[in-house]
């Protein structure tokens, strides 16, 4: 690839990190897993004045369930990371349907999950996921810290709110208060492809009863969409066919997608509530002792 | 007496030696276009038209000029001065080498920048200055050919609408009698969308033109070379002994590496002009917006049918998008390939087909994807049409091809469109595939699935194709007859060297040859180094392309080692102090008739030929075969798949696929098999989720692999192998071609699958590729989604 004539810097820390981002501001950019930064250099549609490498922050490598049951994700945990943790299965049912589903392999093993949301492509899948799980991200800059939820984090197509001279560091998911249920249905055209349409689903129970739901679709407008109406028609309500039905109605009537060569916009919205009752029909809710 | 040799052990003919090339491919030691540095080498980046039609107002090239390390800013205009801003194609239309009054389609070549490095050829493209008038857009022939279209190509003097050519073939008033007794007529609408054959290597050159010597040299990723050759000295009135055309090893090409590129001119041009070695390497985009593509046809067509199954009679009309220039790399006498050669394998008295072909703003270039000219959309459309009739008439979709399929005493047989079948077994392959799919059990299956809502199909597609271009009496291109050849030289010690005129690309030719030789003279296979693609040293041949090279290469291998037995022979009575007439031969070794232990092998004959020839007798054992074959050969497959509609989502997932191939005598099964797998994954490719399409202003959608898909191993599905074996009765070894056979007559299969799948639904036809919201759509509507130019609907 031949990008445009850029510097290349490789800090050893975060604050010499910062140092560089406070140096160049919005002609920085942070390279992590490099899986959408790389292409759009190289086809030269970013052309950025330096490239801040963080990848020898090894520090920022990791993934971990804290006491309280909340997720912690770094800047350079990938995707594969999550696709064989140990940790997902079970306590975080979206994120561990999510992750064998990220584009392909090869971008798997590079691509990191935080640089997924800052990148705020609509057709990216963990900007959903996060959102249907209302997920933070941490930020920090040289002069600090600040956290933000992934709905006020992922603002618009390839539009997120870090500021000049900020890197985000770290990506979390709240702990689930009920029991957890969850679902990344996803449909396209081929391993690797982006989601023609993608729908993530996380709710939690209390009982018989849903105590929080979360739906958010990918690829189906110019934004990552959060499908709250469907989300509040769930609150307070038992798994019945009528309201998984309603919550699907919901849900696609929330799509904007438009037509293209992945699909008609009729289609795509129809795939939406499909997939929506799809993924309430499938959990078999624990009865309560 | 010695024991006779075991061919297969010495890697002959039936044997699944590994492929000898592969050895440095997998080791990272292969030598590519752009492995090779030349001395003062510089680097060329090309400008290509983010417009699809458009006049050019004006082009500044001063800024791209002022940036250090350019050495040279070339134009159309600039490029006109030398004569070469146009160029002949292969269809004997002109192409554009640098765009000087309009650009035709997005992606055309307007400038080329010639720098010290590729970053600074590519920073200073950005620099050049193009003001355009935008003219209105075409992308379709329905558009194309509409009365008030305006003019794509007004630079061709006489040309006052849109149509670049027609063609028609065929027995019109007898098509028509037979139709008229029809007791039925099935028509259908299709369209076979534009693909792109996407080699991992694209297309790159580097061009070395020697001013103290007048020689020109070109390494260049060509599956021609010697057409690359001829064509260089007619278009650039350089004298053909100062050309030297050399391609390297090849990161596959599947025909995209067959036409004149304007990048190769270019770096041609730039080499004479700066007077150094001039290197272009093409990225995927400017491989997919402005390369060969394949296919683009749209086809309505009907079949007279007897109520008892039986087809009386073919007629379609055949639409084909050619893009802005006509540049189908093609034999001569045919304008829409070898499309005629449909419904070869049925018994079919009477047909009758028209073709036209229609400008529009696209990338030009219908190469052959993986197929010889154009047969993969005549199969395609066969076999739909096959499918359509016997739903149509209620029929059993087997049993309807029993009806009409060739009995395999039926040869030779002559088509209706001319071609002579010469062999196959087409009712037994069927009877395989059917058994090895277990169809009646599959059908029971299907009916007791359809009851709980279930969606199952199944699909067959069978085909004979014509494979191996010559014969040279009626296939030429640009003239020069499709013949091939090889030179065979043995070494004293008995190894050899073996060069021929075609060209391998993946096929196999360094293992595949030597076994043919191996088979012929009883040299182990390892003895003999295969050598091709350099025209200073290759015999004259057409190159590889079109499933030609094991019909012609192939069989002029074989006969140039039969030339050299011939001269081993009068050596080995030499030796052996006989007469010629007293001499026998087996593999790898002459005796003596009547008394078998007195022999010589043919390594001491390669000796001899250097130590101890007879007196008169010309020293060494060599020679050279030019091959033109009596027809082309004709293998036979028959593919079957089955399928799961999910009808909620129109995702379909294929369950088995069965692939029976006939290809006659296999040189080197493995690789076969490997050709067929290939062919089939490219076939699901094709039905199920590729193509090239356009948005209403031109812009290309796919020009990256991130929208043209290639299947990877996660959803390509498994294939079972099975084979029959009718020996091609004129090929001196009975091979016949079959690296495109699955690529050809795959597609049907799948397609034909879905189909089955909805059958009761009323829906008779969903293009290609077969998307999920299509089959959805169709569904729904229970109308076929058919026969309609894929347009982006933003």
């Amino acid at each position: 690839m031949y990008p445009p004539r850029l510097r290349y810097v490789a800090p050893k820390s975060l604050d010499e990190a910062f140092a560089v981002m406070a140096e160049y501001g919005d002609d920085a950019k942070v390279l992590a897993g490099g899986q959408s930064l790389v292409p759009m250099l190289k086809l030269r549609f970013a052309s950025p004045a330096v490239l801040v490498d963080i990848n020898g922050l090894s520090d920022l490598a990791y993934h971990r369930a804290e006491s309280d049951g909340s997720l912690r994700i770094g800047a350079l945990c990938r995707h594969v990371d999550l696709e064989r943790s140990a940790l997902l299965p079970g306590r975080y049912p979206t994120m561990a349907a999510a992750a064998p589903q990220v584009a392909d392999p090869i971008v798997r093993n590079r691509g990191t999950v935080v640089g997924s949301l800052c990148h705020a492509d609509p057709q990216g899948d963990w900007a959903s996921v996060l959102l249907a799980l209302n997920g933070q991200v941490v930020v920090a800059g040289k002069d600090g810290r600040r956290t933000i939820s992934v709905a006020d984090f992922v603002v618009g197509p390839f539009q997120n709110s870090l500021a000049a001279g900020e890197i985000a560091v770290e990506a979390s998911v709240p702990a689930a208060k009920g029991t957890p249920y969850g679902s990344y249905l996803k449909l396209e055209r081929r391993v690797g492809d982006f989601a023609t349409v993608g729908v993530a689903v996380a709710i939690e129970t209390s009982g018989l009863q849903i105590s929080r739901a979360g739906i958010a679709l990918t690829g189906v407008g110019p934004n990552t969409i959060q499908a709250i109406e469907a989300e509040q028609a769930l609150i307070g309500q038992a798994l019945e066919p009528d309201v998984i039905a309603r919550a699907a109605g919901l849900a696609a009537g929330a799509a904007r997608p438009r037509s293209d060569h992945r699909g008609s916009a009729e289609y795509k919205r129809h795939v939406v509530e499909t997939f929506v009752r799809r993924a309430l029909s499938s959990y078999r809710l624990a009865v309560p002792a | 007496m010695s024991q006779a040799l075991d061919e297969v052990k010495i890697g002959g003919l039936g044997s699944s030696r590994q492929r000898v090339e592969d050895a440095r491919f997998i080791r990272g030691r292969g030598n590519y276009i752009d492995d090779l540095k030349l001395p003062g080498m510089l680097h060329m980046e090309i400008l290509r038209s983010p417009l699809a039609h458009a006049r050019i107002i004006s082009i500044d090239t001063s800024a791209a000029w002022a940036i250090p390390g350019v050495r040279l800013v070339l134009t159309g205009e600039m490029a006109a001065q030398r004569n070469l801003a146009w160029m002949p194609t292969l269809s004997y239309d002109t192409q554009a080498v640098l765009a000087t009054d309009k650009v035709r389609f997005q992606g055309q070549e307007v400038a080329c920048v010639v720098a010290d490095d590729p970053y600074i050829a590519k920073d200073a493209c950005e620099a050049i200055v193009v003001e355009y008038e935008p003219l209105p857009v075409i992308v379709n022939p329905i558009q194309s050919l509409a009365p008030d279209a305006p003019l794509i190509r007004d630079d061709k003097e006489g040309q006052t609408d849109n149509v670049c050519y027609r063609w028609e073939v065929g027995d019109k008033q007898g098509t028509d009698r037979a139709f008229a007794q029809a007791d039925h007529i099935s028509r259908l609408k299709l369209h076979y969308p534009r693909s792109h054959p996407s080699p991992i290597e694209c297309c790159g050159s580097v061009a070395d033109y020697n001013a103290a010597t007048g020689k020109l040299t070109v390494y260049m990723t060509t599956q021609a070379p010697h057409i690359i050759r001829a064509a260089v000295a007619l278009v650039a009135e350089l004298p053909e002994h100062m050309i030297r055309i050399v391609s390297p090893d090849l990161g596959g090409g599947f025909g995209n590496k067959v036409p004149v590129y304007p990048g190769y001119v270019c770096s041609i041009l730039g080499s004479i002009l700066t007077g150094k070695p001039v290197k272009w390497i093409e990225d995927n985009f400017g491989n997919l917006i402005s390369t060969g593509f394949g296919r683009d046809m749209y086809l309505d067509s009907e079949l007279a049918l007897r109520k008892d199954g039986k087809i009386l009679a073919v007629r379609f009309h055949a639409d084909t998008d050619q893009g802005a220039f006509f540049s189908d790399a093609q034999p001569s006498k045919f304008k829409i390939g070898l499309v005629h050669s449909a419904f070869a394998c049925y018994d079919i008295p009477v047909g009758h087909i028209t073709a036209r072909g229609a400008y529009t703003n696209k990338a030009p270039g219908g190469v052959a994807y993986r197929c010889s000219f154009r047969v993969t959309e005549a199969m395609f459309f066969q076999e739909r049409m096959i499918q359509a009739a016997a739903a149509d008439l209620g029929m059993d979709q087997a049993q309807f091809r029993r009806i009409n399929l060739r009995r395999a005493d039926d040869f030779p047989a002559r088509t209706p469109f001319g071609f002579l079948v010469d062999s196959g077994q087409y009712h037994k392959c069927l009877q395989l595939g059917l058994d090895a799919i277990g169809y009646e059990d599959f059908k029971r299956e299907q009916a007791q699935a359809r009851s709980r809502g279930r969606r199952l199909g199944i699909g067959i597609s069978t085909m004979t194709e014509p494979l191996g271009a010559g014969n040279s009496r009626e296939y030429d291109i640009l003239g020069i007859k499709m013949f091939d050849s090889a030179e065979l030289r043995v070494h004293p010690t008995g190894k050899a060297i073996l060069r021929t005129g075609a060209k391998t690309q993946g096929q196999g030719h360094e293992t595949t040859w030597a076994q043919i030789v191996s088979h012929e003279l009883g040299i182990p296979a390892d003895d003999v180094i295969v050598e091709e693609g350099d025209t200073d040293t290759a015999p004259f041949g057409m190159g590889t392309y079109a499933s030609r090279s094991t019909p012609v290469a192939g069989a002029a291998v074989s006969m140039v080692a039969r030339k050299v037995r011939a001269k081993a022979r009068k050596l080995a009575a030499h030796l052996l102090e006989v007469s010629e007439e007293d001499i026998e031969w087996e593999l790898g070794r002459f005796y003596v008739r009547g008394a078998a232990r007195r022999g010589v092998t043919i390594q001491e004959c390669a000796m001899a030929a250097y130590t101890n020839m007879p007196d008169g007798m010309e020293p060494g054992l060599e020679n050279n075969a030019y091959y033109d074959p009596p027809n082309l050969t004709w293998p036979f497959a028959c593919y079957i798949a089955t399928v799961e509609v999910d009808p909620e989502t129109g995702v379909w997932d294929v369950l088995r696929v069965v692939a029976v191939d006939d290809c006659g005598v296999r040189i080197n099964p493995m690789i076969v098999e490997g050709q067929i797998m290939g062919g089939l994954a490219e076939a699901y490719a094709m039905a199920n989720m590729q193509f090239m399409t356009y948005d209403a202003d031109g812009n290309m959608i796919g020009a990256n692999y991130i929208d043209y898909l290639l299947p990877t191993a996660w959803e390509t599905p498994g294939f079972e192998l099975h084979e029959v074996v009718t020996p091609c009765p004129h090929h001196p070894i009975g091979a016949k071609g079959v690296g495109e056979c699955a690529a050809v007559g795959g597609p049907a299969a799948f397609v034909n699958a879905v189909m089955n799948a909805l059958e009761d639904t009323g829906v008779r036809n969903i293009d290609m590729p077969v998307l999920p919201d299509r089959v959805w759509q169709a569904i729904q509507t229970g109308r076929d989604v058919s026969g309609v130019p894929p347009v982006r609907q933003d």
